[in-house]
């Protein structure tokens, strides 16, 4: 299966990266390298096989639902680019 | 007293224990040989300050007789990690500025063992790399050169930084992180010891996340016995990672006992690579030897699915880079693109991830966001997490024939020149191609340093082991380390 410079425009699009349309072709090539090396994984029989959810088998602890954190608004929006009035700042979102 | 710095930490310790020097000598000592040390680009951001202030808390403590073993122990800590107050940003620009408000769980284990942080250290973007190139800060430079060649060698990577730190004696150990070989190929590189543990040993907890399923912490060392006591005081159950394990830390260095009569190693033939270099053959073979003499059974085995390791990691762990990277969106830290008039949330997200992250960064994040995507979900994500499940039960069968650990080579090569052409980027995945298997299955390996190349570099060893039995697979490694006897420093030009 090969990319194509829209596939690549595609997948750019989805990982928001903006990547200009000179530098499509290239990359493109590039995901067709590194799918090229992957493709060797459809060699292996995988019949019967489920696939790894946890490397090591454990039952993920449970916590009590409680509330354990919190009052730290000057803290959580100490490292915001754009913070005002206790909220973080975006572009208008809805016209 | 420029020359503390090469102490080793247990050497250290007895001394500090013994009053025969301060943890404020020692740690000016390694400010001083840092300021000394520009051209290795391995510190990043230096925090002197912090680094005294914790000195006199160990002092303190030394005096009252209230000192664990890592108390007034200078290190560096990988850029990966979150220190409260210090810069931390996985070598990316994306992440320029950002402060944590917080202590990544494991260097707040070492600082509550009273171990002081000199600074940050270098390391490849988000660790994505192997060559430390993939830096936003630059490049860190191995300390070993090839004899009298001035041509600038890679430490490795992605904990290039450390590795350097540590082989040039600027601090005692560092920490590292490791998803694919990023603490034991550049361990291996420069001569020093460097140990991933388990899968769930330590808190991934503050440590900036790549791949989650793959990522541990370690330390990267002078010697074995160092690895061990900084490994011991890094891990331990944490509630704030779901995934570390609820499990007692044994007394890692007491299990040195340089007795492995009766261990068996297992010698897997798929690891004898085509075009491997006679050198690394030749040192694999001296390991062996090494070993038979120190009374272990050497057995052949077979790890059938070794060859898928790299290809099903070069899925797996894109795929979750792209998940986890998700979050630099420029709304809540780091870098923000400046706007054009018109510009939505969209446009925002775009231009901040375009020239916040690297070329390699943003490769593997839209490989990942590739073999997610509907459609090609199960040819690429799913049948590589089967082949993670095989590669995984090889190593169980062996492990359940009766061996104790593996010996393989830790890299296919000695430390290779910087600004090498890496226009395929796949020839610098396959430096991973001996260490990626154990991050795959989980496992706990360990990078030592065995001996040299005909140019005098650094060549390393790894031993793989059981699950848990990190204690086991140190004193093998200690034996190991034992018999090669390295003792070669790099000359120092810097």
């Amino acid at each position: 299966m090969s990319i194509d410079k829209e596939t690549a425009a595609k997948v750019a699009k989805l990982a928001r990266i903006r990547v200009e349309d000179a530098d499509l072709p290239a990359l493109a090539q590039e995901f067709n390298t590194i799918l090229g090396f992957i493709e060797q994984l459809g060699e292996v029989d995988v019949d019967g096989v489920e696939p790894m959810v946890s490397v090591t088998p454990m039952r993920l602890k449970r916590r009590d639902d409680v509330v354990s954190d919190g009052d730290q608004q000057d803290k959580v929006l100490s490292n915001a680019p754009d913070a005002r009035e206790g909220f973080f700042a975006v572009p208008k979102v809805v016209e | 007293m420029a020359e503390l710095s090469t102490l080793t930490i247990a050497e250290a310790r007895d001394k500090l224990r013994a009053g025969e020097i301060t943890a404020l000598e020692l740690t000016e000592a390694c400010v001083a040989a840092i300021e000394r040390a520009g051209a290795l680009n391995a510190f990043v951001h230096h925090t002197p300050d912090l680094a005294r202030d914790q000195a006199r808390a160990a002092d303190a403590r030394l005096q009252a007789g209230d000192a664990p073993s890592m108390c007034g122990i200078p290190l560096g800590i990988k850029d990966l990690f979150c220190t409260k107050g210090v810069p931390s940003q996985a070598a990316s620009g994306i992440l320029n500025g950002f402060k944590p408000e917080y202590e990544s769980t494991v260097s707040q284990n070492l600082f509550d063992a009273g171990a002081i942080m000199l600074g940050k250290l270098n390391m490849d973007e988000f660790a994505m790399g192997s060559s430390n190139e993939t830096s936003v800060y630059g490049n860190a430079v191995n300390p070993w050169r090839r004899g009298n060649d001035a041509a600038a060698l890679t430490p490795g990577g992605s904990s290039g930084g450390s590795a350097s730190a540590v082989s040039a004696d600027l601090c005692l150990g560092a920490t590292g992180t490791d998803t694919g070989g990023s603490i034991r190929q550049p361990a291996a590189f420069t001569g020093i010891t460097g140990i991933k543990p388990t899968y769930g040993r330590c808190s991934r907890w503050g440590i900036v996340a790549f791949a989650s399923s793959l990522d541990q912490a370690g330390p990267m060392t002078k010697s074995v016995r160092d690895a061990a006591i900084m490994l011991e005081t890094m891990c331990g159950h944490d509630p704030k990672d779901s995934t570390s394990a609820d499990l007692p830390v044994p007394d890692f260095e007491a299990a040195l006992t340089g007795d492995i009569r009766g261990k068996v190693i297992g010698i897997p033939r798929e690891y004898r690579m085509d075009g491997m270099p006679d050198e690394i053959e030749a040192l694999w073979t001296r390991g062996k030897e090494m070993l038979a003499d120190a009374g272990a059974v050497l057995r052949d085995i077979s790890l059938p699915h070794t060859k898928y390791a790299l290809p099903a990691y070069y899925v797996i762990a894109p795929a979750e880079a792209s998940s986890n990277l998700a979050r630099y969106d420029g709304v809540r830290y780091g870098h923000r693109a400046k706007l054009s008039q018109g510009d939505g949330i969209t446009e925002m997200y775009e231009k901040t991830r375009a020239e916040g992250f690297g070329a390699e960064v943003k490769r593997r994040v839209m490989i990942g966001t590739y073999v997610l995507s509907a459609g090609f979900y199960d040819a690429y994500y799913n049948r590589a997490r089967k082949v993670r499940a095989l590669i995984k039960r090889d190593f169980e069968q062996v492990f359940a024939e009766g061996i104790d650990a593996i010996l393989t080579p830790a890299t296919p090569s000695a430390a290779f020149e910087l600004g090498r052409e890496t226009a395929d980027p796949v020839e610098m995945y396959l430096n991973d191609v001996f260490t990626v298997t154990v991050n795959l299955a989980g496992l706990p390996g360990i990078a030592v340093p065995a001996g040299t190349d005909g140019q005098g570099l650094p060549l390393g060893l790894q031993l793989i082991g059981q699950p848990w039995e990190e204690a086991a697979l140190l004193n093998t490694a200690y034996t190991l380390e034992q018999a090669a006897g390295f003792v070669a420093k790099p000359a120092k030009w810097w």
